[in-house]
């Protein structure tokens, strides 16, 4: 049970991790957004993931504001580099 | 029912790794999208309604995340790709069609590389 928990942990992770080199690294904008991006939405089932292994039920409204505050984020970033402010 | 949803979060999870895998690894914005877009929304879906099955108390706030990110994931990948093209982003070299320069709006766009 907790190995299997620990497995999931680290897989997310590792993915979280992938992200952010590529956020870091990115030759331009667009790949260090797409970064983040990809980092938002695995932050998201990472909450969910800790919601379940720390039994508390509230974390899964942190999950849903962080949804919509990184979907508002990325599109407001897309149209600030589309047209300027 | 457990089972169920724990082997959901497995898939879920696997399929988030290979999501920050292709982000890391493509050569190009537009491959990097694709990956990223498409592996992360399955696995952060799958991932959401296992917890869901786990706990079946969660599962009506599990599905409203759920659908959340279902709908607004390609929203923002679409509004991403659009921007980085009209920003002057060029393709991968080994890019084999770009349907976009086909059309007059697209030809005058500016095509100098951003840093």
């Amino acid at each position: 049970m907790t190995a299997l928990w620990l497995l999931f942990l680290s897989l997310i992770s590792a993915g979280i991790a992938l992200c952010l080199i590529r956020a870091a690294a990115g030759p331009t904008t667009s790949d260090r957004v797409v970064g983040v991006d990809g980092t938002v939405t695995i932050s998201i089932a990472l909450m969910v993931l800790l919601a379940s292994f720390f039994d508390r039920q509230i974390y899964l409204d942190v999950a849903l504001v962080y949804a919509v505050l990184g979907f508002i984020g990325v599109l407001a970033i897309a149209r600030y580099m589309e047209r300027g402010v | 029912m457990h089972i169920f949803g724990e082997v959901l979060i497995g898939i879920g999870t696997a399929f988030l790794f290979l999501g920050g895998l292709g982000i890391f690894r493509l050569p190009d914005v537009y491959n990097r999208l694709q990956a990223g877009t498409k592996c992360t929304t399955l696995g952060a879906f799958s991932t959401i309604l296992g917890v869901g099955f786990v706990h079946p108390n969660w599962m009506m706030k599990s599905i409203v995340i759920a659908v959340f990110i279902l709908l607004t994931n390609p929203i923002s990948a679409h509004a991403l790709a659009r921007a980085s093209y009209k920003s002057g982003v060029k393709l991968w070299d080994k890019s084999v069609v770009d349907r976009c320069e086909e059309f007059e709006e697209c030809q005058q766009m500016p095509k100098e590389e951003e840093g």
